[in-house]
């Protein structure tokens, strides 16, 4: 069994004179299902981003472990999966073609029998050939939680992962975690009660502000 | 062949979106034609002749060759490259992209400017080749690492050419040189000093940019 754990020490993030947040302490091991909480412009994505090595904190540390091992920062995309409104995928290509596109980036094989079972179970394997611009916004989204999986990642960071999903779709992300944390850890930003009542542990960031 | 794989995304998504390529075939024909317009019947000289191949070559390339990370940021696409690649993949594989772009456009640059200006003879051909190749691989390593550091920026149309001016200054004025040089049939040892200024900028411009990546890319 694969054990991941992620340690955040003392993280603090501030954008010129503001901050954003201070003080953020937490340490996650496998099977963990974490939460992250706060009103709009707290500091989730921001948060977010740092633990998904987008944005370096102020000051402070995270390190990444893997059988114990410290992943180098240039290894580390390969082991994080994120799901985010503020990522786009390309719309000039079809999900199929994005998803082949971004395997052969990684460098790893793409495993075409996983991703047909992601995009059966994400309801889009009969549009997987369509280009993306055609999607409608939660399209769009399933898609994103198929880019986040692909790879088997072992820190899966949602932020806000309900956004634009019906109700068909909000259950395939309520199972799919509850799943996913059997043997990895996931992270969930979101001001949503239903998608934060799955978390064992959740912080609000409002209490990080001094 | 990881930075292969971008490389490929990079191709094909030109190839469908037609971002670089049509704006850099356009600047060619409008240069070309308003310098053809403005010369009329007047026989320009040698040295003008070669100085304005490379005015052609360094106004086009600050119209198109910034797009390869430009276009990503646009599109909000950067963060999904920062999530499936390296640094270093990234940039070699947009490096890549550049300079088959470079080469591809100052070649097009090069016949049609031979067909159209007359006094644009060529004495040294291989002394030109040489020129030309060094030139379009310091200009493609510039270029790419300035359009990473301008894709952040906010007024990236204007940063470009302002940025790149002082960069490329010393590869410009070298290369116009060497043309100039291959115009008059000079031989290899008389312009071998100029020849080694573009092969250190270039071997230059590649470490900086490659030890600078990482710190441009992650916000």
């Amino acid at each position: 069994m694969i054990e991941y754990s992620l340690t955040v020490e003392s993280i603090n993030k501030t954008f010129g004179r503001r901050l954003i947040f201070s003080g953020i302490n937490f340490k996650l091991d496998s099977s963990t299902i974490f939460g992250i909480s706060g009103p709009n412009g707290s500091g989730k994505s921001t948060l977010v981003k740092i633990i998904a090595n987008i944005i370096s904190p102020s000051s402070g540390k995270l390190v990444h472990n893997l059988n114990g091992t410290e992943i180098k920062p240039e290894k580390l995309h390969n082991h994080i999966g994120l799901v985010s409104p503020y990522l786009v995928l390309y719309d000039e290509f079809s999900a199929y073609e994005n998803l082949n596109y971004f395997s052969e980036i990684r460098g790893i094989s793409f495993d075409k029998e996983k991703v047909d079972k992601l995009l059966n179970k994400f309801l889009l394997y009969n549009r997987k050939d369509d280009l993306v611009k055609t999607y409608s916004s939660g399209m769009k989204q399933r898609l994103k939680f198929i880019f986040a999986l692909m790879h088997s990642p072992q820190l899966i960071i949602l932020d806000e992962p309900t956004s634009n999903l019906d109700d068909e779709g909000k259950e395939v992300v309520y199972e799919l975690v509850k799943k996913e944390a059997k043997k990895n850890i996931v992270i969930i930003a979101s001001n949503e009660k239903t998608d934060l009542s799955l978390c064992s542990e959740t912080i609000d960031l409002k209490n990080y502000k001094k | 062949m990881k930075s292969y794989a971008l490389f490929k995304k990079d191709i094909s998504s030109e190839l469908r979106t037609r971002y670089a390529i049509n704006a850099l075939a356009m600047f060619i024909i409008v240069t070309l034609s308003i310098i053809l317009f403005s010369i009329g019947n007047e026989r320009i000289s040698s040295s003008l002749t070669g100085g304005l191949f490379w005015v052609i070559i360094f106004f086009t390339s600050m119209s198109g060759l910034s797009r390869v990370f430009v276009s990503e940021e646009e599109r909000g696409t950067s963060l999904t490259l920062q999530l499936i690649a390296a640094p270093s993949t990234v940039f070699s594989g947009k490096l890549l992209f550049n300079l088959i772009l470079v080469f591809a456009m100052n070649t097009v640059i090069a016949i049609l400017y031979s067909a159209l200006f007359n006094t644009f003879v060529l004495k040294n051909f291989a002394l030109f080749l040489t020129s030309f190749i060094l030139s379009n691989i310091g200009l493609a390593f510039a270029s790419t690492i300035i359009a990473a550091i301008i894709s952040k920026a906010g007024a990236k149309g204007t940063l470009y050419p302002v940025l790149s001016f002082p960069i490329l200054l010393p590869l410009i004025l070298t290369s116009v040189q060497l043309t100039l040089f291959a115009m008059d049939g000079t031989s290899f040892e008389t312009a071998k000093f100029e020849l080694a200024i573009v092969g250190c900028y270039d071997v230059i411009i590649f470490t900086v940019s490659y030890l600078l990546f990482d710190f441009i890319w992650k916000e």
